[in-house]
Formats: structure tokens, sequence, C-alpha cells
């Protein structure tokens, strides 16, 4: 056991746990913090992508202890972030998943929007194949993914319009 | 009485739709973009221990002892479960029970589960497991269908009552197959081979099971079929069904993977009542490989005679089913192998024998969709190579042998609605076929195929008379309508497509809907889902439900304003008296107003098919109250130095009778293409000569990324289906068909090669360019 100093959106928290977790572990199963996703715990499937000081980074091969000053941020911080930021609701990027219908089993999703966001925030305005390449790390085996590139387009066109990502 | 006989494909209030059709947000969509929405693994109840189950390292070896004293002296172990504590065998079909939740007496593929160990945490339930001391006796593996075939013995299950490791055959012939041969203008003959892949769904097999101090049992699974995991933990725990309670939670995709009972659903019970305590299992990636239930591969052979205006005159196939080491669904598959091929095309006769067989190999099961994927592939190639040889264009010869609406297939089926012609003058057009069709450069090409699929199936599994959807309205005070429903929503929406049929009929708002579902205590019973049935039945039931309430609340709401029921309107929630302007009543109003009339309120609505199928045995299995169709259109850039495919783009028109919710049904269409596309070249279950899996990780066996996907693009066709929930059929499951022979077949159009064996490769690609410069040299 071992104590892990960790910022998680935007919260200080001291987590008591094996050392040989790794964040992800940590998330799901000491934080509760359960939107981010276990596909596969090796790197290959994307769904528990967590943002890393803004850089998309799979939680399954994170150790924490390697993290321990940085910024976390999980799919639970996207809508407090963007309430924090005076919104309503979930953020510009979730809703847009939603009314695309890029959401069937939901469960790629929380790492494919954490991989979406951190395009956005990076690149405002990118084109389809911007998008192909920032969620080629993030497996979804329901949507076939055109959906998912519609609604991360819609998500940078309003974006654009409300000049906020 | 069923609910087809009450209602049809129109709007209710009879001036057009108000929910169905438009592009509604679904219930849960916005509690998954947010991380809210609980899968199995989420949940983690107070004192929770964790399990691991040890598996099998042989392919087939008899089990001489198996000795856990160690394990269970380890510390944090708190039980250990072995095979014969749960002797009581089970199987998704009732007719082929042969799976043990662990082994018994022997074990048959590489990964076959042996014994089970709970723990204060997972690692210390690994470390049990291997603390298990297992003594086998090896037994010669059967590694492929033919050797199955010929091998007799040893039997991988020795006490069915033939001795052989057959594991179905069925043959059935409808007209006379070859005496068509010889009036035959064209006769095409050849074999083909669709290798096995798998589900792949992203979340793990997961389950929790705790038992109350009161002997009930309460079982969270990432299941496709509450209600049949609900009958087999009754039936192998040998308890009182009602002191079980099964619950889905959000599942994260099934595709068939959850569709039959799995071992962790007993063992986590199991282990839960032997140590007081909840139990959860979370299943490896790998784990899920051995679990599989994947497509069956199959070799097929094919014979179709033609007169030479294109016109089928019969076709003759025989099909070896590689069913791996367990029944699973497969007699089904094997009856599905032969019985969904009798569409869209017209055959005037038609055999098939197809022969399942058990190998030592990860057992094979449902795969979206289901047994009919393999033989589609074959025939949509062979009608190509039929096209070409009598020189008609692919697309005409498929109109050519149209079957037709409202009618009857060869082999009993009755059809109904059948929007095939449009689907495939929507690819025709979409595509620019006419340009494109033996015009493009070396290299490029492009190629068509259609299909047909069931929307749900008339064989109930088990045998009974009771409805195969149930669907159960509260309305309350408040205002909300809870819709509790058996059917599992495992992504494709089925909740959502509940709500939309209940706002519908009941002219209200779906925010004003929850939907309570998948819960054996709480829900009517719902079958589950599979057979691509959740739509056509749960949604006709729910229609029923919600029509019933409609018109308790007419009749209450006209009784309180003293106007003819006609005059009584629900509109967006809003009730208006059609003579008087002025009055009107909210929704939680009306509620109130039809309460003190009726008392507490609550409506039920079932649905169950019409007596369907061919009069033979077997003649149900496949019948279907409704039959979607597609077509595929696939543009190709085979790279002739590398032998690499690339598919450029796909068209895909799907005839899903109406689409309730456009979006939802695209996304159906857009996920099913992708998912056969892939099995073109990219993806493979494959063994290796020891019957061990070839790469069972996200890595090695390839799903395709963003990078991977073709661009597609999907055409919806609404052909209103006179039985369908509003008209609606299946948009699961067909549209996955023929996306693989339209890549074959648009092969063939841009470098003359016929592949008729899957995968893909790029090295079958440069053998069959190398061959055809050889036969053209020769020439
Ligand atoms: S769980 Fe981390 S990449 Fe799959
Ligand atoms: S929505 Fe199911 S895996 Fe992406």
């Amino acid at each position: 056991m071992r104590v892990f100093h960790l910022k998680i959106n935007g919260d200080t928290v001291d987590v008591a746990a094996p050392e040989h977790y790794t964040l992800l572990e940590i998330l799901r199963y000491e934080l509760g913090l359960t939107g981010s996703k276990q596909g596969c715990d090796k790197g290959d499937c994307g769904s528990c992508t967590v943002q890393v000081d803004g850089v998309p980074m799979l939680s399954c091969l994170v150790l924490p202890s390697t993290v321990e000053s940085k910024a976390i941020t999980t799919i639970e911080g996207l809508a407090v972030q963007h309430r924090s930021d005076g919104g309503e609701g979930a953020s510009l990027l979730q809703n847009a998943f939603d009314a695309a219908g890029a959401l069937q089993c939901g469960f790629c999703q929380p790492g494919m929007i954490m991989s979406a966001q951190a395009l956005l925030e990076s690149n405002a305005t990118p084109n389809r194949d911007d998008i192909k390449q920032a969620l080629a790390g993030n497996l979804c085996r329901c949507t076939g993914y055109t959906q998912i590139y519609t609604a991360v387009e819609s998500a940078a066109k309003d974006g654009g319009e409300n000049g906020c990502s | 009485m069923a609910a087809r006989d009450k209602h049809g494909p129109d709007a209710p209030w009879g001036d057009g739709f108000k929910v169905i059709g438009k592009p509604n947000r679904k219930v849960d969509a916005l509690a998954k973009a947010t991380g809210e929405a609980i899968y199995t693994d989420d949940i983690s109840l107070p004192n929770m221990l964790h399990s691991k189950t040890l598996r099998s390292p042989h392919a087939h070896a008899k089990i001489l002892s198996i000795d856990t004293s160690k394990a269970e002296a380890l510390e944090g172990v708190y039980a250990v479960l072995v095979g014969s504590e749960l002797p009581i065998k089970y199987g998704v079909i009732p007719w082929t029970p042969d799976e043990n939740v662990l082994a018994t007496d022997k074990v048959r593929f590489i990964g076959d589960e042996v014994a089970a160990v709970a723990a204060i945490d997972e690692d210390t339930a690994i470390e049990a497991c291997e603390l298990i001391e297992v003594e086998y006796e090896l037994l010669e593996t059967i590694v492929t269908a033919e050797q199955a075939l010929v091998t007799p013995e040893p039997p991988i299950h020795d006490d069915r009552k033939k001795r052989n490791n057959i594991s179905k055959h069925v043959e059935l012939e409808f007209g006379d197959v070859d005496a068509q041969v010889d009036d035959a203008d064209l006769v095409v003959e050849n074999d083909y081979y669709f290798h096995s892949t798998t589900h792949t769904a992203i979340e793990p097999h997961c389950a929790v099971a705790t038992f109350g101090n009161d002997g009930r049992l309460t079982l969270w699974s990432s299941t496709q079929i509450t209600h049949y995991v609900h009958r087999a933990l009754s039936r192998v725990l040998e308890m009182d069904p009602a002191k079980i309670r099964v619950i889905q939670p959000n599942v994260g995709g099934g595709f068939g993977g959850k569709s039959d009972p799995f071992a962790l659903e007993f063992i986590t019970a199991m282990l839960s009542k032997k140590s007081g305590r909840p139990v959860k299992m979370l299943w490896t990636r790998e784990e899920v490989f051995y679990a599989h239930r994947g497509r069956h591969s199959m070799q097929m052979h094919y014979r179709t005679t033609a007169k030479s205006d294109g016109t089928i005159t019969s076709v003759d196939a025989k099909l070896l089913i590689d069913g791996g080491a367990y029944s699973s669904f497969g007699l089904v598959t094997t009856y599905y192998s032969g019985q969904l091929l009798t569409g869209p095309y017209a055959f005037p006769n038609y055999r098939f024998d197809s022969t399942r067989v058990f190998t030592n190999r990860p057992p094979c099961g449902p795969k979206r969709g289901h047994g009919s994927v393999q033989p589609r592939f074959a025939f949509e190639v062979q009608l190509d190579e039929v096209a070409t040889k009598l020189d008609i264009d692919p697309i005409e010869i498929r109109r050519k042998n149209f079957l037709g609406e409202n009618t009857t297939t060869i082999n009993g089926q009755r059809i109904t609605s059948n929007g095939f012609l449009e689907c495939l003058d929507a690819v025709e057009e979409a595509s620019d076929w006419k340009s494109k069709h033996r015009k493009m450069r070396y290299g490029t090409g492009i190629g068509v195929a259609g299909s047909m699929y069931i929307s749900g199936t008339n064989y109930p599994v088990y045998p009974n008379k009771m409805p195969q959807a149930g669907v159960q309205l509260k309305v309350d005070r408040s205002g909300l309508v809870t819709v509790f429903t058996g059917g599992n929503d495992i992504g494709q929406g089925s909740n959502s497509m509940v709500a939309y049929c209940v706002a519908e009929e009941m002219g209200i708002n779906p925010d004003s809907i929850k939907v309570v579902a998948a819960d054996t205590d709480l829900c009517p019973v719902d079958l589950g889902a599979y057979s691509s049935r959740v739509t056509f039945m749960v949604g006709n039931a729910a229609i029923d439900a919600a029509r019933k309430m409609r018109n308790k609340i007419v009749e209450a709401v006209a009784e309180h304003w003293k106007v003819e029921k006609e005059s009584v309107r629900i509109i967006d929630g809003t009730v208006y008296n059609l003579d008087n302007d002025e009055e009107t009543l909210s929704q939680r109003e009306a509620f109130h107003v039809t309460e003190e009339k009726f008392d507490t309120l609550g409506s039920t609505g079932s649905y169950n098919t019409p007596t369907l199928g061919g009069d033979y045995r077997g003649g149900t299995i496949g019948s279907s109250p409704a039959y979607s169709f597609t077509s595929h259109v696939a543009e190709v850039d085979i790279d002739t130095e590398t032998g690499e495919i690339e598919v450029k783009k796909i068209w895909v028109a799907h005839d899903c009778g109406r689409a309730l919710n456009p979006i939802l049904v695209k996304g159906q269409i857009e996920g099913s293409t992708y998912m056969g596309a892939a099995e073109v070249s990219l993806e493979n279950y494959e063994m290796n000569r020891f019957s061990l899996h070839a790469g069972p990780s996200l890595l090695d066996y390839r799903i395709p990324t963003t990078l991977d996907t073709a661009e597609i693009e999907a055409l919806i066709v609404e052909s209103i289906d006179p039985e369908g929930p509003y008209g609606a059929k299946e948009a699961g499951e067909g549209p996955l068909h023929s996306a693989i022979p339209a890549v074959a077949n648009a092969i063939y159009d841009a470098v003359g090669i016929r592949l008729r064996e899957l995968p893909f490769t790029p090295a079958k690609v440069l053998a069959a360019l190398k061959e055809k410069d050889e036969v053209t040299a020769d020439a």
C-alpha cells in the first residue's frame, strides 16, 4: 500500500492503494470514478482515456506515482468544468455526442470523448482526417465511427460559434 | 390476444406522427456521455469479494483429480468452487444442455473453466487459482471440422446418445434440385469458406451476485438475455426462480456475445452463497476471447443452376460448420445456415445439407447475423459469377430474381413487406453504379450484394404459449409514465424505442417517460436481445400497453368534460377538447382525472407471433413475422503489388419497415456494415495446431480503428410492414450480411479474381492474381 497525492477534476485527493495499481484502478475502484472504462487493461482499446495536463492518456497504462503533480481530468470532470465555466448540464461535446446518436452501448464513449475533447482543445476546427487520427486509439465496436465524426464536427462548429470549446 | 391484431402501421391519432420518425435523443445517451451510466463492473457492494477462474491449459483431457486444499488455506480466500458442486448441465437451447459451470469430468478446449475462487481481492484470487492442483489425462485433440467428421472417438461429449462428434445435422429439400441440372443453361458450382470471427464488445463480461440472508439471490450481469439467465440459474442452482432476481445494468455491447448463460453468472452466485458475501467476477479480455460464441467457420459448397436470362432454377448447398466445444445455439445455427437463404430471391428448388460438428475449440454461437452471414457470402459471390458468365449486370440479375412481397418462400416462410428493389435502386443511384461497374481503371472496382434477415422468430427457444414480449405501464400522479420492459437494451437503443412508442401512442413527450428494463423482479418477461426481435416484439407490446392506457385517459377526460371521446386529443402532453378551444388539461391533471375514475393506473401489453413457418420438422426455425432487406455496394482499390485491399466506400440501403428514429436506424446500419466489412480481411479468430488461440487480445485480433474503416453511406428504405410496430422491422443485424460479398464482388470487378475463401489476405490476393496471369498467359 502507498498513499498517492492526486489532482483529479480540480480536487486534491490522497488515495491509499496497492503500489502496483494503475491510475485506472485507482479511479474506478478506489475513488468510485467509474466513468473511465476498462476494455482491455493493456493499452489496446482506449476506453480508459483520461487527460493528464490536457494530454489524452491511457489510464490503464499509467502508474499513479508518475502523475502525482499533474492535473488529471476524467469524463466526470468535463461537465463539472463546463458548469464552472458558466455552462449548464453536460458539455458541448457531450451534448453533441448525444444529438448525433454517437452513443450506442456507450462503453467506448468516455474514452472517445476525452480524446475528442483534447483534439478540440488543440485544434478548434479539425477536418475529418484530423478527427480520424485523433480517435484512432479509441476502439468503438458499435457505431462504425461515422456518427462520432458528426458529433465532433458539430461540437467544433458550435464551439466556434459560441466562442468556446 | 396478440397485439398484432389490434394496431397497424399508422399514426395513432390519425394526423401524422409526433415522435416516431423524428431524430429524438436516446433516453440514456447523456448518462453515457457523462460517465454516469452504470455498467456491471461499476457496481461495488459493501463487503464484496472478487473471484477468478482456473482454466484448462489442455484442449481435450479427462480430469482425474482436483485438489483445492492449498487454495483454500491461502489467507484472503473465502470460497472455492469445483464442478462437482454444480453437476446440472445447461445450455441456452433446452434440447442441448451440454455445459457445466465448471468442468466435472473433462475439459473440452483451452480456456475451459475448471475451478473458481472468491477472495478479498483479484490478486489473491489469482494466486489461489494457481495453487489448485489438477491432474489431467490427455485425450486426442480434435482441431478441425473435417477431423471431427471422421473421428467419432473420442467423442467430445460422451454422454450423448450417439457416440460421434456431430452436433447437429439438417438436410432439407424443397422441390427437386438435381432434376434442374440437365435443363439448366448454366451451372455454377464452387467451394467457399467463411472463417471464424468474434464479437469483441468493448465491455468484457462481468457479473456481481449476492445472496441475502433471506436466501434470495440477486445477480447483475452484462447479459443480453436476462430471462434465459434467470431460468438457467434456477435450473443449475436448483432454486425457486421466484427467489432469483436477475438485473441487466447498462451493457457495453453484445452482438450475440452475451446471449448465452455464462459460467461467471453461476460461479458468482454460488461463491456468494458459500462465502456469505457479495461476489464479483470480471473477465479479462483474454477470457472474453475464450468465451467466444462467435461466428462459426463454415466450409460451403454451392451449386446454382440458371436459365440464360439469369433466372435461378435451383440452389444446392452443403455446409460443414465448426461448432467448437459446446452446443450453444448450434441447433438453431444449423437450421439458419440453410433456412435464411431463401430470399430476397425466389428459389424454385432448394436443398441444403448442413452439419455442425464439435471440435476442441472455444464454442461458437450467434454473432450478429447468426448462421446466415456465411451462406449469404457464398451465395452472393456465386450469384455474381452467374451474372458474369451470363453477361448480365449484377444488379439486374438480383432484380430479375426478386422474390416479391406478400408471398411465401420455397421453404414456407411468409414474406410480408419487402423493400429489396428499392434498396437496389438506392445503392445503384447513390454509388453511381452505371458509370462505374466494369468501367473503372484496373485495380479499382465496384460490387453489389443483397440479403434478408429476420425480425425475431416465432421459435421461442423453450416451448410455451405465453407472450414473447410483455410491457407494463405505471401512470403516476406526478405526470410520469414508467414503462417496465423485460427487453435488453445492449446499446441498440431498445429502451429509447420503447419510450418513443409509448409517447407516440399516448400523445405525450418521451421526456415524461421513464423506462425500467431487464430486471426480472420488476419487469414482465421479454425473451431477450437476439434474433433482431426487440423492436418488432417489444415495440408492439409497448404500443399495446400504451393504447390501453390512452383509451382509459380519453374515456375519463371525455366523461369529465362531458364530451364524446372523439373530441378528446392528447398532443405533446396536453389534453385538448376539440369542441372547446378553452378547455385543456395538463398531462398530470388528466392522469388525476383518470385515476379518480379507474383507481390506480396501470396497463399491460404483449406480443406474440402469429403461427408461422413451414409444416415440417424445423419449419418454424427462421420463420419471422417480418423480414428486413438490405443491399450493399462496395468500392475497392486493390494494390496489385502488395495484395492489399482498400475498401474506399460502402453504400448500404436497408429496408427497416419504418424508421422509428432515423438516427438510431442509421447507427445500426453503419455499425453492422462496419462489422461486416471488418470480417473481409481484418478479423480472424484463429487457433494454432494445438487449438490454442493465436492472439487473444485487442492488439492481435484486429477490429477496425477509425483509420481502417471505410466511408459508409447509410440509406434508409421504408417498406412499412403491416405488422411491425408502426410498420417497423429490424435494423441491427440485416445490414451486416451483404457487406462482405459486396466487397468480394468488387474485387472481381477491380482485378478479375474470384476470392472464395475468407479472410482475404494480401497473400491470397497475390496468389489469385498470379494464377490469373498464368491462365491468361497460357491462353
Ligand atoms: S483499458 Fe486502457 S486501453 Fe483498454
Ligand atoms: S458505442 Fe459501443 S463501443 Fe462505442
